[in-house]
């Protein structure tokens, strides 16, 4: 099986898989094409082809992980795959992200948050797996379905809340909103509400870490950049466009596709011709990794590979992660087009309760210390909604503030001066 | 680009000031109440059902039955090879879709907001605008652009903009932006069987408001010409020119301003382009006083090409200076006080109704 990571070997291949499984990709993808696109028909073909997605997916997908991940499937392997402080981390980070979330749904039911809210339950593993390996100046950009993302960067609870409810203490002060956290301090680039929008921009963030090694000449930028887009930007140009400069230029991102089959009401297979999207990356020149993503160990193996990749200098890579959203796309959907049967498929593979099990099955903890946790998490997110609360909303003169950098791109104003320095500038809104 | 856009169940959640209904006077047999999403529902099925070569094209048309709902029912009645649910990529299929509007189909392409619509312009400007002029007439592109358009309640700066004047600054163009369900039938129906390309410019939250409409709206072969505006009330004092739900808004100051013993006359622009140039312009010879009214940036908006057309046709009637009252211009703030600041409210038309006429309240600081 060719090892994903040497990039040699992409040079001039237009299909890495081996010949075994070309005849269940096939099949899988004829089957993906539905002659007829009304409901019922849709939804069997696409739970028959599921099987075969699993099938394929061992054979298929051209990396040296799925042999860890074999590994890790023959529980005699005495190495665990994490260490318990790892294993409290992550286990803290996926319930951190579940009740914030759940909590989110409440404000916004109460009239606390308003607007577009989209929400990550069920694809916690994703974030948790890939986000908890990064250094503080790694960067991460995200779409709409961004506020886990934000956490598990390690924007305070509080911060995102706060920016929910829009009040002046949030992380954006209340102008950016659910689909637009931005952190320099953390290194969230958003939040972008146009899918592929992200691409191009975490694209480029990785071109800054390889331009500042290179050209300014700091020796050990080695930064990170991760893009997090779902399975329908996968069809946008844009995403196409930055695999091939990413990997042209061998730029540190990693492009994370976490796939859950569904835009709001388009499934992924009604909308793709080949919906295997690993595929994509070798057909630019990069690695394509097929993973499950409710499973937060076998992301974290995969994104450690890929990562490290990234900051070797090796170049992009490809991750796409078999996820589920438990709720509806946000909170105005009424989820009415995806099968229950799917539903409870993946309910069933939810990543807290595996990787509770993993933990207290390979004794790294115990009930006790996990429902300490717990309990600490939701202490968090009621001090965050407080916090959100009481804060203040923004003043009337915050609604001209940070439109520019430089707030001379208000002009000059009737008096001859530049408008920014008239220090009654904010009292008005802009027009009356 | 598929950010979001979803059902608006939960009204609640939305501090908006809703026009009252009851503002449209209904003249004759205006027994019937439709709202905007049905008229436009009802216009797109009455098209289709029409002409064989009317399809629509657009992300969630089709199995969601619309993001907003206004296509519901549709795949339905007309099948999934004329009601197309798009992977997510606006570049793409609308290309496709002035592709095929160049041999003679008539595609409805949907944006799920015409903030999407800007990864899709090229095709807009450069495809479908300029070929009819650049093939010295051999190419016609009978399309229609639609879809919400402008603020909506707490989406933020991505999700809020307007786009008329981007679009209504370019020849080749029409742009239509309909108010109630009169328009919305008459407009989308005009729209469709124009040979042009037409960008319908809708606004999400009138899609949810009843008005009344007559007999003869609801006829299938109802349609309103392009380019005519529409005097939605009656006055002497002053002009107000508004479009989409700016009317809503202009007609209740309106009613306000009648207290105070100002009569101003409501236009609803209806088209921006062609914009109805002699009927804001017969207006103001009548009332010497203009303001327009517009949820859109404020710097080469709709306004200003309404206020340089007056100023250049009327100047000698004008009484007082021509005012505009647009949005703030900062990108669209998501906090929700802030966001009531960056669009205009009510009262901001009535302070500007009042100074063209007394002259007594003072110009706000602008920016």
């Amino acid at each position: 099986m060719a090892t994903a990571f040497s990039a040699a070997k992409f040079t001039a291949q237009p299909f890495p898989l081996n010949p075994a499984s070309t005849t269940s990709h096939d099949s899988s993808i004829v089957f993906a094409k539905p002659t007829s696109l009304f409901l019922g028909s849709t939804r069997k073909l696409r739970l028959t082809s599921y099987s075969k997605f699993n099938l394929s997916r061992r054979s298929g997908t051209v990396d040296a992980v799925s042999d860890v991940v074999k590994q890790k499937k023959s529980k005699s392997s005495p190495s665990l795959l994490i260490t318990k402080e790892e294993g409290l981390e992550l286990y803290e980070d996926l319930v951190l992200g579940r009740a914030f979330e759940d909590m989110c749904a409440q404000m916004y039911y109460r009239g606390k948050m308003f607007g577009f809210v989209h929400l990550y339950n069920g694809q916690e593993a994703v974030s948790t797996g890939f986000i908890k390996l990064l250094k503080q100046q790694d960067s991460v950009v995200s779409t709409y379905r961004d506020h886990v993302h934000a956490l598990s960067k390690g924007v305070p609870a509080r911060a995102v809340m706060s920016e929910l409810f829009g009040k002046t203490t949030g992380c954006c002060r209340g102008q950016g909103g659910s689909m637009h956290m931005f952190s320099r301090e953390h290194n969230v680039l958003g939040g972008f509400a146009f899918i592929g929008e992200g691409i191009p921009v975490a694209t480029g963030a990785a071109f800054t870490s390889k331009y500042k090694r290179e050209v300014l000449k700091e020796a050990d930028c080695d930064h990170v950049t991760l893009a997090f887009f779902g399975d329908g930007t996968c069809n946008n140009g844009q995403f196409f466009e930055c695999l091939n400069m990413a990997a042209l230029w061998k730029l540190p991102i990693v492009f994370v596709v976490e796939n859950n089959l569904w835009a709001i009401g388009m499934s992924h297979l009604r909308a793709t011709s080949d919906p295997h999207i690993y595929k994509k990356g070798p057909a630019f020149g990069m690695p394509g990794i097929h993973v499950d993503g409710m499973d937060v160990l076998k992301v974290r193996e995969v994104a450690k590979e890929a990562i490290g990749r990234a900051r070797r200098g090796e170049g992009p890579t490809l991750v796409e992660c078999e996820t589920y959203r438990f709720r509806g796309h946000s909170l105005a959907d009424p989820d009415e087009l995806r099968d229950p049967a799917e539903k409870a498929h993946y309910a069933a593979r939810d990543p807290i309760t595996a990787l509770k099990k993993y933990l207290i099955e390979n004794s790294l903890a115990s009930e006790a210390e996990l429902k300490t946790i717990e309990k600490k998490i939701d202490e968090v997110v009621e001090d965050a909604v407080e916090f959100a609360d009481e804060s203040p909303v923004p003043a009337r003169s915050q609604l001209l503030e940070n439109v520019f950098a430089d707030p001379k791109g208000f002009g000059i104003g009737p008096d001859g001066r530049y408008r920014c320095e008239d220090p009654k500038f904010t009292e008005g809104t802009a027009h009356v | 680009m598929l950010a979001t856009a979803s059902q608006r169940i939960l009204g609640q959640s939305f501090q908006n000031i809703r026009p009252a209904v009851s503002v449209l006077r209904s003249y004759s047999s205006a027994a019937k109440q439709i709202t905007v999403r049905d008229a436009l529902n009802s216009a797109l099925d009455e098209e289709m059902s029409a002409d064989p070569k009317v399809f629509l094209m657009g992300e969630e048309v089709g199995e969601y039955q619309g993001a907003y709902k206004i296509t519901k029912g549709l795949l339905e009645k007309y099948g999934p090879e004329r009601v197309l649910d798009t992977p997510i990529t606006e570049a793409g299929f609308t290309g496709i879709g002035v592709g095929a509007a160049y041999y003679g189909l008539k595609p409805v392409v949907e944006f799920m907001t015409f903030n999407f619509s800007m990864q899709a312009i090229d095709h807009i400007i450069n495809s479908a605008a300029k070929s009819n002029y650049m093939s010295a007439g051999q190419i016609s592109v009978p399309i229609v652009f639609r879809g919400p358009n402008g603020a909506a309640a707490g989406v933020g700066a991505q999700h809020s903009q307007c786009y008329a004047s981007w679009y209504a600054s370019c020849p080749g163009l029409k742009v239509l932006s309909p108010y109630n369900s009169e328009d919305a039938r008459g407009l989308l129906k005009a729209a469709i069987r124009d040979p042009d390309p037409v960008v319908f410019l809708e606004n999400e939250l009138l899609y949810g408001e009843s008005f009344p409409v007559s007999d003869e709206v609801l006829d299938s072969s109802f349609c309103l010409p392009i380019g005519k505006a529409k005097i939605e009330r009656e006055g002497k004092d002053v002009t107000i020119t508004a479009f989409s739900k700016m009317v809503g808004y202009a007609l209740k100051a309106a009613e306000i301003l009648e207290k105070d013993g100002i009569y101003a006359e409501v236009i609803n622009l209806r088209s921006i382009r062609p914009l109805d140039r002699s009927t804001i312009n017969a207006s103001v010879r009548k009332t010497n006083r203009l303001i327009t009214v517009e949820e859109g940036f404020p710097q080469h908006g709709v306004g200003a090409e309404i206020c340089a057309s007056v100023v250049e046709e009327s100047f000698a009637y004008l009484d007082a200076p021509v005012e505009r009252i647009a949005g703030a211009d900062v990108p669209m703030p998501y906090a929700a006080n802030l966001e009531r600041l960056a669009v205009p409210q009510i009262e901001d038309i009535i302070r500007a109704a009042k100074r063209a006429c007394y002259r007594s309240v003072p110009l706000a600081a602008t920016a």
